[in-house]
């Protein structure tokens, strides 16, 4: 954020810039804006506990080879089934001797990535569908929504599989295929965002002035339908994180040796009734980012969209 | 729109009674839906590593057999010829041979699918019946506990693995405490006792009179059926709420209010009553829902519904099982989708 020229800084402080009723500058406007967004995130206690959740998380993973205590491949077929807590092993070992806690920690890189990559992909795939139906109307929106529809109408983990199944096992490939699931509903907000917008009269007024519809659509209907898709994204991050755990568990997502929660339960499967922890953790590491994401998408719609508050 | 301007010209042309117009409307919207869903399965079935040719006759068959069989399989013709073929051919209902049980895939879905419906409709029958009370509560007590405990209900489904869940369950409630039975959907002693009249078991051993295979099936099925209306009722309850606050705070609530009725004739016979068609489209979609989402759960459970069906054909490559049973679940879908949105657009003034 560029400062502006006259800062009041020596006197009141960035706390008094920020929240000044009159901003002089457009920075400062914008800056203040974010900044009482952050305010009433953060008086959101329950979205504050999901951001906390997801930054540890995140620094786990980011940190993954510093903390862990074992190789999370090597295998030692002496030491397994080991209870959590023995011989060194915070959460136990694996049905080939492997160290769960280490596991989990490189595991935490692979549903970050995928959660990214589909957070990505998908909305930009339903923005430029829903903008040019709605922007366009006639033939070209009907065409189009009929054909989100047809996705829409797909249910989606059956539709993942099936297209996995026809691009292979894999991260990436499980990435493609929850992206080609997910983006119908983000197209159907744009395009809904998009036929408030369209009417309105900054709209004519910037048509007026010579704007093609390339341009409207990328520089001035893109950014008003972003807060609503970003709530949505972040809502739906959990879902995506479940989805991809689901593919992991039916052996269709990250491949074995690879340290994939999903795949974990599913190697733990065999050994539930015996050996709960094998299972269980993997299961409970799911479980706290998945939570985390549907903690931080509750509390971002309270921020960037007051009106759905407290729905 | 196209679709309305096209509906005015032929407002002015001839006289189309309305309800006539939106029901074709609906028609093709249905049937192009569906087409686009056969395609999807087509393509997918097309840009498959695997040949179809050596799927069928195995791989040691001659090259005169396996010209035969292309031939045969109408793969020598155009890709749209191939489709019109493939889309007759599941109009028919013949969604070709599995490899993996010999049997036509009609046959075998025809088989499988009552269990997923049976578990399905449980399991939305138990979310409803607990869902909706808890959302008109948390909806009239707004920020009371019973409104918290709503809330944090909701969380938990939506982010927890179903098929860790369902592992938990069966750690729990089988492997623990053993109140239900395990894995599956009868015990063995208990199989091929009661007429196969409607598939679904709990209704066939009643039929039979058989109390002793009702409640070893119920005792099978309770667990995943639980399970799958925890997770409906996450997201009918909420629904609930979100609806019955709109209606609270409209004017006329507070005008019932006004008038002295009591605050359960404001909130069952005021709000309540214009909210139901909303809820019934959300339940619809639920079961929907739950459709799909026991694809995970049979697997845990070891339940012989659709969803086992297609995971397993899937691992074995087994596409034609794969892609009709995909078919299967999406037409299902579709048609709910379809009959809530008509619920909606019929019942519902305000929505014209």
């Amino acid at each position: 954020m560029t400062q502006p020229t006259a800062k009041p800084q020596e006197t009141l402080g960035w706390r008094a810039w920020l929240t000044a009723d009159v901003p002089a500058s457009r920075a400062q406007a914008r800056a203040a804006a974010w900044f009482n967004g952050w305010l009433r995130f953060r008086s959101n206690t329950l979205a504050m506990v999901g951001l906390i959740i997801l930054l540890f998380i995140i620094l786990c993973a980011v940190f993954a080879p510093l903390l862990a205590t074992h190789d999370p491949f090597v295998q030692n077929l002496g030491n397994r089934l080991q209870p959590p807590g023995a011989d060194g092993h915070i959460f136990g070992t694996d049905s080939l001797g492997r160290d769960i806690y280490s596991r989990l920690l490189f595991g935490a890189r692979i549903s970050i990535y995928i959660v990214l990559l589909v957070a990505l992909v998908a909305p930009l795939l339903g923005l430029i569908v829903g903008t040019i139906a709605g922007y366009a109307g006639g033939w070209v929106d009907v065409t189009l929504m009929r054909f989100t529809d047809i996705f829409l109408a797909f249910p989606r983990l059956i539709l993942a599989l099936a297209f996995v199944a026809a691009l292979g096992a894999g991260i990436e490939n499980a990435v493609l295929a929850i992206s080609l699931t997910a983006w119908p509903p983000y197209a159907r907000i744009a395009r809904a965002e998009t036929l408030t917008i369209r009417n309105s009269d900054f709209i004519h007024a910037v048509r007026l002035q010579g704007a093609g519809p390339v341009r409207i659509i990328t520089r001035h209907i893109w950014p008003l339908c972003i807060s609503s898709l970003v709530i949505r994204v972040t809502l739906d991050m959990a879902g995506i994180i479940l989805t991809a755990a689901g593919l992991g568990f039916l052996g269709l997502g990250a491949q074995p040796p690879s340290p994939e929660w999903g795949a974990m339960i599913a190697e733990g499967r065999k050994y539930i009734l015996d050996y709960w922890w094998v299972a269980t953790i993997p299961g409970l590491a799911i479980f706290s980012i998945s939570l985390a994401f549907n903690l931080l998408g509750d509390g971002l719609r309270d921020v960037l969209d007051p009106k759905e508050a407290g729905r | 729109m196209a679709q309305t301007t096209s509906q005015k010209g032929g407002q002015r042309r001839l006289p189309v009674p309305s309800w006539l117009r939106k029901t074709l409307t609906t028609f093709a919207t249905v049937a192009i839906t569906l087409l686009g869903l056969l395609f999807v399965t087509f393509m997918i079935g097309r840009v498959m590593p695997i040949d179809p040719v050596l799927a069928v006759i195995g791989e040691r068959a001659t090259q005169a057999q396996y010209d035969e069989a292309y031939l045969a399989l109408g793969l020598d013709k155009p890709l749209l010829v191939q489709f019109g073929i493939y889309v007759t051919d599941v109009l028919h209902g013949d969604f070709g041979t599995s490899i993996r049980t010999g049997k036509q895939v009609s046959e075998d879905i025809a088989r499988v699918f009552p269990a997923t419906l049976e578990l399905a409709t449980l399991g939305t029958l138990i979310g409803v019946v607990l869902g909706v009370p808890l959302g008109v509560l948390a909806a009239v007590y707004r920020g009371s506990w019973i409104d918290q405990i709503s809330r944090f209900v909701g969380l938990i489904g939506y982010s927890m693995p179903i098929f860790w869940l369902g592992m938990m369950g069966l750690l729990i409630f089988y492997g623990i405490l053993g109140w239900v039975a395990g894995p599956g959907r009868l015990g063995v002693f208990y199989q091929g006792l009661v007429p196969d009249r409607t598939g679904l078991l709990l209704l066939d051993a009643m039929i039979a009179g058989d109390w002793t295979v009702f409640k070893d099936a119920l005792s099978h099925i309770i667990l995943p059926a639980c399970l799958l209306g925890y997770y409906s009722l996450a997201y009918i309850s909420r629904m609930t709420r979100s609806f019955m606050l709109e209606q609270l705070n409209a004017e006329y609530v507070t005008t019932a209010r006004v008038k002295g009725l009591s605050e359960w004739d404001v909130v069952w016979k005021h709000a309540f009553r214009n909210i139901s068609i909303q809820l019934i489209t959300v339940i619809a979609l639920a079961y929907a829902n739950l459709l799909e989402g026991s694809v995970l759960t049979e697997i845990i459970f070891a339940w012989p519904g659709i969803g086992s069906y297609i995971t397993t054909s899937l691992l074995s490559n087994d596409m034609n099982s794969v892609l009709g049973g995909t078919v299967v679940i999406g037409t299902v879908f579709v048609a709910l989708n379809i009959f809530s949105d008509l619920l909606y657009r019929f019942f519902d003034p305000r929505a014209k």
